[in-house]
């Protein structure tokens, strides 16, 4: 019995949903008329813009909302709504296989009631069985009809994959400009002030020893000069270490991992699974994330100990970092760790942190990789 | 004394030829690619090689693999690698043989022309010369109940140039003490840390590097 009025009910709030299609479906044919007079107006004349694009923000507001409820029919994550003429076109054409339904629907209910109702009548039994065949079939089709509709709408509206990863793409290219040029002013503000700063008042004690008379005098200037030219050089040195580090340069990622272990003020254990070497940018951008994961474990996660594991395999390499610390870590956008998964998503990787209140903390990095074969 | 150079900038080289002559160092042979460096060491048999980490063919760490190689062969040989930074990750791998003559300092060093051939000499004789940047590193290092924390300021300044090479004397001359108070500092220091006592200049310095390296 409630199975009954549960499958009554569905079928009942299916014939409303259709009901409301059609008519919205013959609402929509009828506005895309003034919309067209209105497209060619403009055209043409070049006034009347506003009442073209009011109408079509109209037609989007519904298409948006109607690609809403397909996403929530189909269990789907609702996108972006892109597409819409053509979408109503479709929808307003299914409304005429909607109104057809429902017109059987209740032309069969009409004649089944008539001939039971009037049995004495005599209406041959074929167009009773006729009308029943027809209130049966429309019944059963209400829900697909729907389902029909929801599959339409979500096809016509939703951006293709092609669409998706364009726009992925964009977004990912932005950031990396964004990242390199921001780069770049630091490495020129670096040089700026520091060596060129330094080169140049080197060259100014060295100038003035020269002209110095005095042995003692011109002794102790060469002396500064020297001391300069050591710290220009120990600066150049941190500004190269932070451009591309040089062991990584000469020994790859894994030789990167090891050296950034062992600077870490954290006990770390390193396994190393990976014999190949990725490229160049890959391998930076791995471990420029690397450092930044154990510069936030040492700084903030007080742990007594952490594990790297280093693996590749199926073309992915993957990078995981753990810590017996305190846990709580969270991707904050404009801190370390979110700008790790910008950096990453750029080379279509990924970051993923489980890092529960209380810890221990996990953050996995993987990257896609055409993995190069090993220089030897 | 007799020399061989490796080294492939060659305004470098050249510098560190007329150094090493103008304080009665021979060099004899100044190559610049790693392959030629192997030979020259089996031709002429120095009594140390200077090799640059960085060296063509490869320009990654060349210098620094046919040095172990050419150690692995024959073990007495000193070798001073002078690198444009420092890693511990080399420094670790030049001391794992426990063996002195060893040397990892920073092209930088060369700058101080005195301490610099000072390094060469203590390497040829069997010594270890590392570089300050690299100690800094291995004393900033986390280790389980750290012993280092029981040290004076002056005994860490005296471990520090201990584990460079120094010998007492010439740490004695760099801190302006006497011999004796720094004899009294590294009795003190080799109680705290629980290192055996030794005699053995070259034996003193692997035992603190090792002490240092091996926390981790």
């Amino acid at each position: 019995m409630m199975r009954v009025l549960r499958v009554l009910r569905g079928r009942v709030g299916a014939a409303r949903v259709v009901i409301n299609h059609a008519l919205l479906g013959a609402a929509l044919l009828l506005v895309l008329i003034p919309m067209a007079v209105m497209a060619i107006w403009t055209r043409l004349f070049g006034v009347g813009q506003y009442g073209r694009d009011g109408l079509h923000a109209l037609l989007w507001h519904v298409a948006h909302g109607r690609h809403a409820w397909s996403a929530r029919v189909l269990g789907r994550q609702a996108e972006q709504t892109r597409g819409v003429l053509p979408w109503v076109l479709a929808f307003g054409a299914t409304t005429v296989l909607s109104l057809g339904t429902m017109a059987a629907l209740l032309l069969g209910m009409f004649f089944f009631i008539s001939v039971v109702t009037d049995v004495g009548d005599g209406l041959g039994i074929t167009p009773l069985l006729f009308a029943v065949l027809l209130a049966v079939i429309a019944w059963l089709l209400l829900p697909w009809l729907v389902r029909l509709q929801a599959h339409l709408t979500d096809w016509l509206l939703s951006p293709s994959p092609l669409a998706k990863r364009v726009a992925e793409l964009a977004e990912t290219r932005a950031h990396t400009v964004d990242a390199q040029a921001t780069e770049l002013r630091r490495i020129e503000r670096d040089l700026h002030d520091g060596a060129q700063a330094r080169l140049v008042t080197l060259r100014m004690t060295l100038g003035m020893a020269q002209q110095c008379g005095d042995l003692a005098t011109m002794r102790s200037l060469v002396g500064e000069a020297h001391e300069c030219a050591g710290h220009a050089l120990d600066e150049l040195r941190d500004l190269v270490r932070g451009i591309h580090p040089p062991v990584l340069a000469e020994r790859g990622l894994a030789g990167g991992i090891r050296a950034a272990a062992l600077s870490c003020p954290v006990p770390v254990d390193v396994r190393i699974d990976l014999t190949t070497r990725p490229e160049p940018p890959i391998e930076s951008a791995v471990y420029f994330a690397l450092t930044e994961i154990l510069t936030n474990i040492a700084k903030h996660s007080g742990a007594r100990a952490a594990t790297i594991h280093l693996t590749g395999q199926d073309g992915m390499i993957r990078l995981s970092v753990t810590d017996d610390g305190r846990g709580g870590a969270t991707p904050v956008p404009g801190a370390g760790l979110h700008g790790i998964g910008r950096r990453l998503a750029a080379f279509d990787g990924s970051l993923a942190i489980d890092s529960p209140a209380g810890g221990p903390s996990e953050f996995t990095m993987e990257v896609p990789c055409a993995l190069s074969s090993q220089k030897t | 004394m007799r020399v061989v150079l490796a080294e492939d900038l060659a305004l470098l080289r050249d510098g560190l030829v007329r150094l090493l002559e103008a304080h009665d160092i021979e060099v004899v042979d100044a190559v610049d690619n790693a392959p030629m460096l192997l030979d020259a060491l089996r031709r002429h048999r120095p009594d140390v090689a200077v090799v640059d980490v960085r060296l063509p063919p490869t320009q990654t760490d060349e210098g620094l693999r046919a040095a172990l190689q050419a150690r692995q062969a024959d073990p007495a040989l000193p070798v001073l690698i002078l690198s444009q930074h420092v890693e511990q990750l080399y420094a670790r791998e030049l001391l794992s043989d426990r063996t002195g003559g060893i040397g990892y300092l920073l092209k930088d060093r060369i700058g101080d022309v005195r301490q610099f051939v000072d390094a060469v000499r203590r390497v040829a004789e069997g010594g270890t010369a590392m570089d300050p940047a690299v100690i800094s590193q291995l004393l900033a290092r986390p280790r389980a109940d750290d012993p280092l924390t029981t040290l004076t300021p002056r005994e860490q300044e005296v471990l520090a140039l201990m584990a460079e090479g120094l010998s007492n004397r010439a740490i004695s001359q760099r801190l302006a003490v006497s011999d004796k108070a720094v004899g009294k500092h590294t009795n003190n220091i080799f109680g705290k840390l629980g290192l055996p006592p030794t005699e053995d200049q070259n034996r003193r310095v692997l035992a603190v590097l090792a002490f240092l390296d091996g926390a981790c």
